[in-house]
């Protein structure tokens, strides 16, 4: 559990200092904000006031008289070169800078460019908006009220809905749940909330007037994925656009899709003929990014008088404000949230989700969320701990009870996914022992004996990550295959460059480990290239915890396609058969006559010599890969959560937080320790502070770091952290990925512990002190409207 | 109007407007960016500066309210021998993910070693509760600043170097 | 990120410099101190003074002191200041409890004692702690220097006595034996505004109460004060019983407003809840049992 790097550096897998902390500690890394181009403006958006109006009419007279101004662009210029609106990953559009209406408060209304930043601020005080209020639509449950009002008359449409969408079997889960002898059911919401990272969102374009190629160094997650949808909204040729993403402080999710103030700064660079930096400030930020959950969920289990859990059946309702924009594999509506039948062995499960419009920001799939995995695991977590309060079982004993057993693997799902891997109970019996689970009980007692409020919570998850197999899942038509490319230079030294985008996660250290670890050279000898896709091969991104399941996979590949061409050098170099020749970490050796060999370096030296190679055989140690995972990988774990509860008040102190996480093979575990306590902190805000409400006139309520909170140091315990350890037994290196896992599983076990504590059957997120008093009293609040 | 301010030793003098605020003075002024800005009303703690020894809000400070006055960036936490205690430490235990956060918390960090060498990890948490980080739980940072703080007193120095 | 409006900068040398300068740039000028709470709200052009007038460099403003059986606290004292202070925090614990929760400890580096006063913020804590005190302010301007009793000296939301040339300089606080004091709040997570918070200062004789005050922040307290419960306690044996039945004073006259810290009624049930809680805290104090 104590997490510090090795002394020295492991030829391959191991806990080893990261490579990118050198520039962080010395505030040398390189973020959007840092770069400063020959000759760049600056530029701010002026956004909506309103959640719902009609523009009447824009004047930017005196904003374009100012001093320092060099363009203002409105949604009429923008008409006029017919990119008011873009598409987004949801097969809808969305408006880049509004014409008709503005349909959510923080929608983008103009776009001034200037001098300096402080001018592009003040100008915007500049431009005179008319607008015409209109209704707003902000309780979900009422956007398709047949008197709602119709946000989207620009598609033409008569109501709010977006669509119907549905996964398992119905009739038979309907069958099951009529002959099941104990039923619970539950209303959950889990609200909007914000992934809120540190750095906001920016882009810097420029267009070269000469050359006709565009560069954008941007905050994304998806650089490849971003150039592509540049040259498609765009129409600019694929291979004049190069997206660079620089040094990234936080995604979570915030950073995939394609913000309306990034094409804009494309517009603002072409008209002016220079450099167009816009960043997002933090309420732009809360207001406009991309929006995470916000699902309205009517859940019901079932399970026989023994506890034996047999089939799950829920309703959503998915708010998905005023553009459908989510960000996920385009034929799965709802993501992945058909995992909810979560890690238990159920005999029928099925869902029905509907999707709706109301006047609140677009977006949907973000902040570390395996794509609506976190509502899945809240739900069926949820779910398993009313259960058992309704019927006066331990909820770690039921869900012991009916995990799925290690025998059973590959597991089909009720909703039809087959996990790959993984130890369920004994997961969950070291979480347990972990904590002293029994003791904790027993102490429980005790202080309730006293008028005490303690509470124990206990999750179980089971993540689906990696997107994805090709012939499952794309996004805007774009297959989920990651690219690597290898190159180990004469003397040995190694360079890899990836399609994938670190935001923190540290690949640089992880990815030069795992070619480390196949050619058995120094991580220090293999620089990892990102970002650039000019200097980068096509793939999807990092979002969905996908880096490790599908960039590691091709990593891995790539990694071995050098090692066999290395292995026919090293034949030509030993003048012995390639298959005499047996891989010792780091070199070739001459079967039966070890000290016949060639090291990876003397080997890479002979590959660009010249020595004559086999007929056929190129030379030179370079390979290129495309993986196309064959499935997701499942990585799960148990946690538990132990809190108190101030009676008088409703304050919750997370006392401790016991994690046993298995995501398979660990490649740097002092990297992956870090980021289960990244995602246990989420949970802890998640679970008791962040939400994004609005008034009834739709004004956002948490539209700075005064209203949206996110946890300090002084809400999170000291995590305590333990490990199984599953290989997946089709990823090349058995690993299965980490990065969203805390965070997909840790809000239920605060939550449950929370509601054990108060003996309330379920109180919706967040517990803040007001709903946990509010909660004791019977009346919890909805947390997604404002306080009243 | 013209401003004087020493930053990490050297005195700079420049002529701003009133309004600029002190982030921007080191950022677009003077070109230090390992100063970051995350929020507009001084919650999040990523733009955090010593200012006369005590950690700051340098997007709640004018530039010329530091006339006069010594701010100490990250840029200046690393002397001719390396780096700091802290600065290592924060690698040694993973204190930091993306290093958004990283400048802010180490600056916090050193100014509360050279107050309190040996803080217990409560203190810790309290020092740099006015800070957010999204990627490490937290738990590494306080590990790294006990780490730094056991590291001086196995040096038999004083954690910090600035005595008053 | 966002940024202020332009405006013009004067820097005061003095305390009459500074009443001078409010003179000759009028109503649209503020006087700078912490700017811990006025450039968050220029920068959201909430607030757009023509002049800010910075008082930073006054010295004299700074200090904390014993004179005359009275603490005397500079309006300039920084948070943190007052926080550390031996002198305050050995005759008023409840400075120590109510700046352990003040915003976060790097703001507290910046923020000030009066600046936090004058920003007459309705969740502020300082207003309640000095209501429980019954602290006075001094306000210099141009005809000299007036006092004012704290608990006349807010007149509404983000509104004070101060007048449009004149500086608070200095907040004072008698001192009497026998006393403890406490401050409890409430908050949705380390550094925000209060859900609610209560003070209590408490002198004893014996076990009766010799004399009570009490402060209320964020719930809609008139003048963030508690005189009928203090009414109630005054005289009254120092029982739980009766620290509940003040608390349950105070809850019922004060007017908290819904907000997204939590409802009405919430709200309410803290007025009660932190104030008994205080009362018995202050009492303990005051009876040596606690520190």
């Amino acid at each position: 559990m104590t997490t510090h790097a090795a002394a020295s550096t492991p030829l391959g897998f191991g806990s080893m200092r990261r490579k990118e902390d050198a520039r962080f500690l010395r505030g040398a890394g390189r973020y959007l904000d840092d770069i400063v181009l020959p000759g760049m403006l600056h530029a701010a958006i002026l956004r909506s006031p309103y959640a719902h109006a009609r523009i009447v009419s824009v004047d930017t007279s005196a904003a374009e008289a100012h001093p320092k101004v060099e363009a203002v662009i409105t949604g009429e210029t923008l008409a006029g070169l017919g990119l008011a609106w873009m598409p987004t990953l949801s097969h809808d559009v969305q408006a880049v800078l509004a014409t008709d209406k503005v349909r959510f408060q923080g929608q983008e209304v103009a776009f001034v460019v200037a001098e300096d930043r402080y001018a592009a601020r003040d100008a915007l005080g500049l431009i005179e908006v008319e607008y015409e209020p209109l209704p707003a639509v902000v309780d979900a449950t009422h956007a398709l009220d047949p008197d709602a009002p119709v946000i989207r008359d620009d598609l033409h449409r008569t109501d709010n809905h977006i669509f119907d969408w549905e996964a398992g079997d119905a009739a038979a889960t309907d069958e099951v749940f009529s002959r099941a002898d104990v039923v619970a059911e539950c209303d959950l919401l889990y609200p909007r909330s914000h992934p809120a990272p540190m750095e906001t969102c920016g882009s810097i374009a420029s267009m070269d007037p000469v050359s006709g190629k565009l560069t954008v160094h941007t905050t994304t997650q998806a650089p490849h994925a971003h150039r592509t949808v540049y040259a498609l909204v765009a129409g600019i040729p694929e291979h004049k656009i190069q997206v660079i993403a620089p040094d990234i402080g936080g995604g979570f999710g915030n950073k995939v899709g394609i913000y309306p103030g990034y094409v804009c700064a494309v517009v603002g660079s072409i008209v002016t003929g220079r450099p167009v930096k816009w960043v997002e400030d933090r309420s732009e930020n809360l207001m406009s990014t991309s929006f995470a959950r916000d699902y309205h969920m009517h859940g019901e289990i079932a399970a026989t008088k023994d506890g034996t859990l047999l089939g799950v059946r829920v309703k959503v309702l998915a708010d998905h404000g005023a553009f459908n924009g989510t960000a996920q594999p385009s034929k799965l509506p709802a993501g992945l949230f058909h995992v909810f039948s979560g890690s238990y062995d159920l005999r029928a499960a099925h869902c029905s989700v509907t999707g709706v419009y109301t006047n609140k920001c677009p977006g949907g799939v973000a902040y570390a969320c395996s794509f609506r995995i976190t509502e899945a695991v809240y739900l069926i977590e949820r779910l398993v701990d009313v259960l058992a309060r309704d019927q006066g079982w331990d909820p770690a004993e039921l869900r012991m009870k009916n995990l799925i057993r290690p025998e059973q693997f590959p597991y089909r799902t009720a909703l039809g996914w087959e996990y790959d891997s993984g130890n369920y109970p004994k997961t969950l019996r070291t979480a347990l022992d972990l904590a002293g689970y029994a003791e904790l009980r027993r102490e429980q007692a005790e202080k309730r004996a006293r008028g005490e409020l303690m509470g124990i919570g206990v999750s179980f998850f089971t993540e689906a990550v990696g997107a994805g197999p090709r012939k499952h899942m794309d996004i805007l038509g774009l297959g989920m295959a990651d690219g690597a490319e290898l190159r180990v230079h004469p003397t040995g030294k190694a360079v890899l460059r990836l399609s994938c985008m670190t935001q923190g996660q540290g690949h640089q250290t992880t990815f030069a480990q795992i070619v480390a670890e196949e050619l058995g050279i120094s991580p220090d000898d293999v620089e990892v290239v990102q970002g650039d896709t000019d200097q980068t091969p096509f793939g999807l991104g990092t979002y969905g915890s996908r880096s490790t399941p599908v960039s590691g996979a091709a990593t891995a590949l790539v990694a071995r396609k050098v090692r066999e061409r290395a292995r026919i050098v090293a034949s030509a170099m030993l003048e012995v058969a390639p298959s005499d020749l047996e891989f010792v970490k780091g070199r070739f050796e001459v079967r039966g006559d070890p000290a016949a060999s060639a090291s990876m370096a003397e080997i890479a030296m002979a590959a660009h010599s010249a020595l004559e190679l086999p007929e056929g055989v190129e030379g030179h140690l370079d390979a290129t890969c495309v993986y196309n995972p064959p499935n997701l990988t499942y990585p799960c774990g148990a946690y538990v959560c132990v809190v108190d509860v101030d009676p008088g008040t409703g304050q919750v102190t997370v006392r401790r937080f016991v994690a046993v996480d298995d995501c398979g093979v660990r490649i740097n575990p002092m990297v992956v320790e870090g980021q289960i306590h990244g995602g246990l902190a989420d949970g802890i805000g998640m679970a008791l502070m962040e939400a994004l409400a609005f008034d009834p006139d739709g004004n956002h309520l948490g539209a700075s770091f005064m209203d949206y909170l996110l946890p300090t140091a002084l809400e999170c315990p000291s995590w305590e952290l333990g490990e199984t350890v599953t290989p997946s037994p089709h990823h090349p290196i058995g690993a299965k990925g980490v990065g969203e896992s805390a965070t997909v599983g840790s809000p239920p076990a605060v939550v449950n512990a929370v509601l054990d504590a108060i003996g309330v059957r379920h109180a919706d997120m967040p517990l803040t002190p007001a709903q946990v008093w509010r909660a004791m009293q019977g009346r919890p609040l909805r947390t997604d409207l404002s306080v009243t | 109007m013209q401003i004087t301010v020493t930053v990490n030793g050297v005195e700079y003098t420049r002529d701003v407007e009133p309004r600029l605020l002190l982030v921007h003075f080191l950022r677009d002024e003077l070109g230090l960016t390992g100063t970051h800005w995350g929020c507009d009303t001084s919650n999040c703690g990523v733009c955090v500066v010593l200012l006369d020894g005590l950690p700051a809000k340098s997007c709640t400070v004018l530039a010329v309210m530091a006339d006069g006055h010594e701010v100490r960036t990250v840029e200046g936490l690393a002397g001719a021998d390396g780096l700091d205690p802290v600065q290592q430490a924060f690698s040694d235990m993973h204190g930091l993910q993306c290093g958004f956060c990283t400048p802010g918390m180490l600056l916090t960090s050193r100014a509360l070693l050279d107050r309190n060498p040996d803080p217990s990890p409560a203190e810790i948490r309290e020092a740099i509760s006015g800070q957010v980080c999204r990627c490490t739980g937290y738990e590494n940072i306080v590990r790294a600043v006990r780490a730094a703080a056991d590291r001086a007193a196995e040096a038999g120095t004083a954690a910090g170097t600035v005595t008053s | 990120m966002q940024v202020p409006a332009q405006f013009e900068y004067e820097r005061a040398t003095s305390v009459a410099h500074a009443v001078a300068l409010l003179q000759r740039y009028g109503p649209e000028s503020r006087l700078l101190a912490g700017g811990h709470s006025l450039i968050p709200m220029m920068k959201l052009r909430l607030a757009n003074p023509e002049t800010l007038i910075d008082i930073n460099g006054l010295d004299e403003l700074r200090t904390i002191s014993l004179e005359g059986g009275e603490l005397r606290l500079g309006a300039l004292v920084r948070h943190a200041e007052l926080m550390a202070s031996a002198v305050a925090g050995e005759h008023f614990p409840m400075f120590r409890d109510a700046e352990r929760v003040i915003a976060d400890p790097v703001v507290r580096n910046r923020g000030t004692v009066g600046g936090s006063l004058c920003q007459a913020d309705p969740n502020e804590d300082l207003s309640a702690v000095f209501t429980a005190l019954r602290a006075v302010a001094v306000i210099e301007g141009v005809d000299g220097r007036r006092t004012v009793p704290v608990r006349e000296f807010h007149v509404g939301p983000y509104q004070t006595v101060v007048g449009d040339t004149e500086i608070l300089v200095e907040i004072r606080v008698s001192v009497r034996p026998g006393g403890g004091s406490a401050y409890t709040k409430v908050e949705r997570r380390a550094g925000d505004w209060a859900v609610a918070a209560a003070g209590a200062a408490l002198w004893l004789e014996g076990e009766r109460v010799a004399d009570v005050g009490l402060g209320l922040t964020a719930v809609g307290a008139d003048h963030f004060g508690a005189p009928q419960a203090e009414e109630f306690l005054r005289g009254a044996p120092a029982t739980e019983e009766n620290f509940a039945e003040a608390g349950r004073i105070a809850a019922e006259h004060c007017r908290p407003v819904a907000d997204q810290r939590g409802p009405e009624d919430y709200k309410r049930h803290l007025a009660g809840e932190l104030t008994a809680r205080s009362l018995r805290r202050a009492a303990a104090r005051a009876r040596g049992r606690e520190a």
